[in-house]
């Protein structure tokens, strides 16, 4: 079965405050609230590490859920933040071209 | 030999909104009248204008094509385009060129696109609210339509100066920010006076059954202000730069719910 990785696109701002991390594409100015979930994954979507270690150590060491139930809904997330292309999603690692670009100040 | 071309007389005014002096030409004595109108009050006379705008006033065109507000930069120039102008301005040059015909609506939507570019990358913006000064502070009152910016600005009581009942000018400044009046009015239809003071908060409007002033978290502060800031360009350096800036400014400037009964007891709870 082939890995899914994840990267931040560098060409969206991020911000977190008060524990929220909202978004906003540069392409169209829309806004994007993100749950605890996909902050997570916004956060942990550094190109290198795939998605299911992600869901591993970081997710399923959250939150209590099942590490398959919990890979699956972060693929159909991580999918959904794609085409919002907050996200890119790939079968192969995805070079960063500055690594904090992207990152919340 | 006798001149073929009489010389065409080149006329000029300042209109001065934010601290910032824009110069327009036009060759147009009719179209000059209509500035001095509209911006009554926001005439400056400074020797040097920040950005120039020479207006080629053109005969109209019916019926006027419902394209929207494009604004995109290409090496440096800004394109400014909707169905009545057609804009160019190059911020390296401070100048620029504006299409339209003799109206003074069409040089208002390109004086607030220009403004909002400029002050994008100043950490300053234009956002939907109301704003006014008491006691030497400004205070800004946000909302979208029907929230109540014009109410508000109604029932100012005399000691209040307001500053605009639509759209409000903020510049960012050391620690802090300040609030200009704008000759842009809503439904109030009355420029604002054309001066500053530091700004000491914003408050989001909400009509309710009593007055009164809510804390509101700071994501709520950052989305609501965002909700309210007017930006056309298509440009992600600059949407990254408001983005920001809205944090910043939630970051330094109390950011509040009002709400209020249409009544003017709810400006004893202002300044």
């Amino acid at each position: 079965m082939s890995r899914l990785y994840v990267a931040r696109n560098p060409r969206v701002a991020a911000r977190s405050l008060d524990g929220e991390m909202m978004i906003m594409s540069g392409r169209d100015s829309t806004l994007f609230t993100l749950n605890k979930t996909a902050t997570i994954l916004w956060q942990s979507a550094d190109g290198t590490t795939p998605l299911d270690e992600i869901v591993e150590h970081r997710i399923c060491q959250e939150f209590e859920v099942e590490p398959a139930e919990a890979l699956h809904d972060a693929e159909t997330l991580a999918r959904e933040l794609a085409s919002h292309e907050i996200i890119q999603i790939s079968e192969e690692p995805i070079p960063q071209p500055n690594p904090a670009a992207g990152e919340s100040r | 030999m006798p001149e073929l071309a009489a010389e065409v007389e080149r006329l000029n005014l300042i209109i001065a909104i934010g601290g910032m002096p824009v110069r327009v030409n036009t060759t147009d004595p009719a179209f000059l009248d209509i500035l001095q109108d509209r911006y009554s009050g926001f005439l400056g006379s400074a020797e040097r204008a920040e950005i120039e705008f020479d207006v080629d006033v053109t005969v109209p065109v019916y019926p006027v094509p419902d394209i929207g507000v494009r604004v995109t930069q290409r090496l440096g120039r800004w394109s400014l385009q909707a169905g009545d102008f057609l804009a160019e301005w190059e911020p390296a040059s401070r100048t620029g060129r504006i299409r339209q015909t003799a109206n003074p609506y069409s040089i208002d939507a390109v004086l607030r696109i220009v403004h909002t570019l400029v002050l994008a990358q100043q950490g300053g913006f234009l956002a939907h609210s109301a704003s006014a000064i008491r006691n030497g502070k400004a205070f800004l009152f946000a909302g979208v339509s029907g929230a109540g910016k014009t109410t508000i600005s109604r029932l100012a009581p005399p000691d209040v100066t307001l500053l605009t009942d639509e759209i409000s000018y903020v510049r960012k400044q050391d620690s802090g920010y300040i609030a200009y009046g704008t000759p842009f009015t809503g439904e109030l239809a009355k420029l604002g006076e054309n001066v500053s003071a530091p700004l000491a908060a914003l408050y989001l409007l909400a009509q309710g059954s009593e007055n009164r002033i809510d804390p509101i978290p700071p994501g709520e502060a950052a989305r609501s202000l965002l909700a309210n800031l007017l930006f056309f360009a298509e440009d992600e350096e600059l949407v990254q730069s408001m983005f920001h800036s809205a944090f910043e400014f939630v970051s330094r400037v109390p950011v509040s719910r009002l709400t209020f009964v249409p009544d003017s007891r709810v400006w004893e709870l202002i300044g």
